[in-house]
């Protein structure tokens, strides 16, 4: 065997288990979704056989719910980006090595308990006997947090904002000191280094932690749930709604196709932005 | 005299370790070393506790360890399935739900893993029909006793003259209201919403079931509980809408908001509804005069149940007069059971939301069966819940 086909032979080997697990659990549970959602509602719910777009023609009827994921789950992705960036900075520029590990970690730990019961910590919060409590104490009375679109986006921020801190933090962590002290011998001022500099080299990180958090968030239906009361209904919501209650599961299917293409569309603008940037950025560097 | 915490002990700590340090050299026997230390009996205790022994009337391992159960928020006496472990050895996992549609959409997707459910009558016939629950082995339910069940409240049990569930507790479906922050006197469904549309507004809840929200919204207009009518069911839709904006949240577990004052008025069901009231005596619980939901819940074993024999033995020791009673007295709802009635605590008995007055009762609608499947009423309440 000539030493390239033996290449090949152990490059296909290796990726042989990826593929095995993506083609199970990804390509094959996608193309049931697809033959999901060209059929009907069966008579007492599920599915039964058909060939029809109908269910396709019906995604108006969730357009409010669409909405909701399209607004929030932007906004609440940029939330995390933008609390996300300084704390990174300081984690990974600015605060003692000898004390980094110790701080890395305790944004790491609450990761160890459930999101669930990080959440519903937050339902107690924001309810009545939280925070609004105190504030009836300080005479601001009636004051609703609880089931909000900004409780919802609270419990956004809290529960992804690591999410958005690592990759950012990474991508400044490695970013080469020499190139901030050339800029300043440059006469750059810190500002302009920062934003023509530490900025744009750190955008990979930025990008990947926002992709990351908006993919999620496209799918979240738990914090809508629970911090939303099931007012502030995210298409998440109305997937879960039609496969456990109205078990309309093409509809549901054809949600959830949609869903995949939404995100698809997202991720390859978020991927045009980051290589347009850092080819720049490459340029830049020769 | 003064008392130590070391009084009564079998021995102290010195004498405990010189009796391990001889276990471990081999100068005495394991049995010896459990013996003088009193390990061996506390072990055994522990073990008891715990619920290791097995209940007399089963053979060790016979019902495995552990069985999973599916019924609704605040149902159940903790106690009973900490005494049913005790006795038995197995472990109650309890999960709950929101509404019938959940339990079906579960069961219909298949290995739920529940071996006992808690369904509402009207979704029992279609369960058969669909094959998902097994037809009850009386044999197996010896403390059951349909001669003593009020068969206004249990007939929907049977299918076809097959025993299918049998009967937890009847109940209504109504409204709960905090007197103290709601003070206008409130009788019907159309307080109920015009409240929510106004001094309530922010404050109030509906459940997160089409049988119930869409079925209340559709007294508003002195609809059928259960209507399918195209024009009926678009005038609810329309009302539900108008007072989305307005409602605290869509959710059938609405207890912990009542109890902690985010919500003032709330869709409730007697059980939830007796429990707020025996706790905070300021929330009242109301039932529509035009009229609304009566039902009965009933306990059925799933096709699919990993573990049968637990579930018999779970439901004949729920079917004991003398555990009913304690469930009855946690939950709040009233029995079908005579035998149970019988054994009720008066104050119980003379309770109004309880046993509410005849002229109240008698507007009351079963839910009807075609509204489980119904796709009118579910993407109704879908509409709804996304608008």
């Amino acid at each position: 065997m000539s030493s390239a086909a033996r290449k090949r032979l152990v490059t296909a080997l290796l990726l042989a288990p990826a593929a095995v697990w993506l083609l199970l659990f990804l390509v094959l549970p996608f193309v049931a979704i697809v033959v999901f959602s060209l059929g009907e509602r069966a008579p007492a719910g599920g599915y039964q056989p058909a060939l029809t777009l109908a269910q396709y023609a019906n995604l108006p009827a969730r357009a409010a719910a669409f909405w909701n994921t399209l607004v929030l789950a932007p906004a609440g992705a940029l939330a995390c980006l933008l609390i996300a960036y300084p704390v990174a900075y300081y984690l990974a520029i600015k605060v003692l090595p000898q004390r980094r590990l110790l701080l890395v970690a305790l944004i790491v730990i609450p990761f160890w308990t459930s999101l669930l019961i990080r959440t519903y910590a937050w339902m107690y919060i924001l309810g009545g006997r939280g925070i609004p409590a105190f504030l009836e104490l300080v005479g601001l009375p009636d004051v609703r947090l609880i089931n909000t679109p900004g409780a919802v986006l609270l419990g956004i921020v809290y529960g992804y904002l690591p999410l958005m801190i690592l990759p950012i933090y990474i991508s400044l962590e490695r970013l080469d000191r020499r190139l901030l002290e050339a800029s300043a011998d440059l006469g750059a001022t810190p500002f302009s280094t920062f934003f023509s500099v530490t900025l744009r080299l750190s955008l990979p990180g930025m990008m990947t932690g926002f992709s990351l958090v908006l993919i999620l968030l496209l799918g979240e239906y738990l914090i809508p749930t629970l911090l939303g009361g099931g007012k502030v209904f995210f298409i998440g919501n109305a997937l879960v709604d039609l496969f456990l209650q109205s078990r309309n599961w093409p509809f549901g299917s054809a949600i959830a196709v949609a869903l995949v293409g939404i995100a698809v569309v997202l991720l390859l603008a978020a991927n045009r932005i980051t290589a347009r940037l850092s080819g720049a950025r490459q340029v830049d560097l020769l | 005299m003064s008392k130590s915490y070391r009084d009564g002990l079998p021995l102290s700590a010195r004498e405990f370790i010189d009796q391990l340090l001889r276990f471990r050299r081999g100068s005495i026997s394991r049995r010896h070393f459990l013996g003088v230390t009193g390990l061996g009996a506390a072990t055994a205790v522990l073990a008891s506790e715990l619920g290791l022994r097995p209940m007399p009337a089963y053979a060790a391992g016979e019902l495995g360890d552990r069985m999973s159960i599916a019924t609704w928020p605040n149902y159940h006496d903790p106690e009973t399935f900490v005494e049913f472990q005790t006795k038995t050895g197995v472990a109650v996992e309890v999960n709950v739900f929101g509404s019938n549609e959940e339990m079906l959409a579960k069961l219909q997707a298949g290995a739920s893993g529940w071996s006992l459910f808690v369904p509402t009558n009207y979704t029992i016939s279609t369960y058969r029909q669909l094959d998902l629950i097994d037809p009850l082995d009386v044999s197996k339910l010896p403390n059951y006793d349909a001669a003593a069940q009020n068969k206004r409240f249990t007939a929907e049990g049977e299918v076809n003259g097959v025993l299918c569930a049998v009967p937890k507790n009847w109940g209504t479906t109504g409204f709960a209201v905090n007197t103290e922050k709601l003070t206008k006197p409130m009788t019907s469904w159309k307080d109920f919403f015009d409240t929510a549309m106004t001094t309530g507004s922010g404050r109030a809840m509906v459940h997160d079931y089409q049988l119930t929200t869409i079925g209340n919204a559709l007294k508003y207009y002195g609809y059928s509980f259960n209507s399918l009518k195209p024009d009926e069911l678009a005038k609810a839709e329309e009302l539900l809408l108008k007072v989305k904006p307005h409602l605290f949240a869509i959710s059938s577990d609405y207890q912990p908001a009542m109890r902690s004052g985010d919500a003032w008025l709330t869709m409730c069901w007697t059980n939830d509804g007796a429990q707020l009231h025996r706790d905070i005596p300021a929330i009242d619980y109301v039932l529509g005069k035009e009229g609304g939901e009566i039902w009965t819940d009933f306990y059925a074993i799933p096709k699919d149940a990993p573990n049968k024999p637990a579930a018999y033995a779970l439901l004949n020791y729920l079917m004991d007069p003398k555990v009913a009673v304690q469930e009855h007295i946690a939950n709040g709802a009233p029995s079908t059971d005579a035998r149970v009635n019988a054994l009720l605590p008066k104050d119980l008995l003379d309770n109004p939301i309880l046993y509410p007055a005849a002229d109240l009762l008698a507007p009351l609608e079963f839910g009807a069966a075609a509204t489980l499947t119904d796709p009118a009423r579910a993407e109704l309440m879908a509409r709804f819940k996304s608008a």
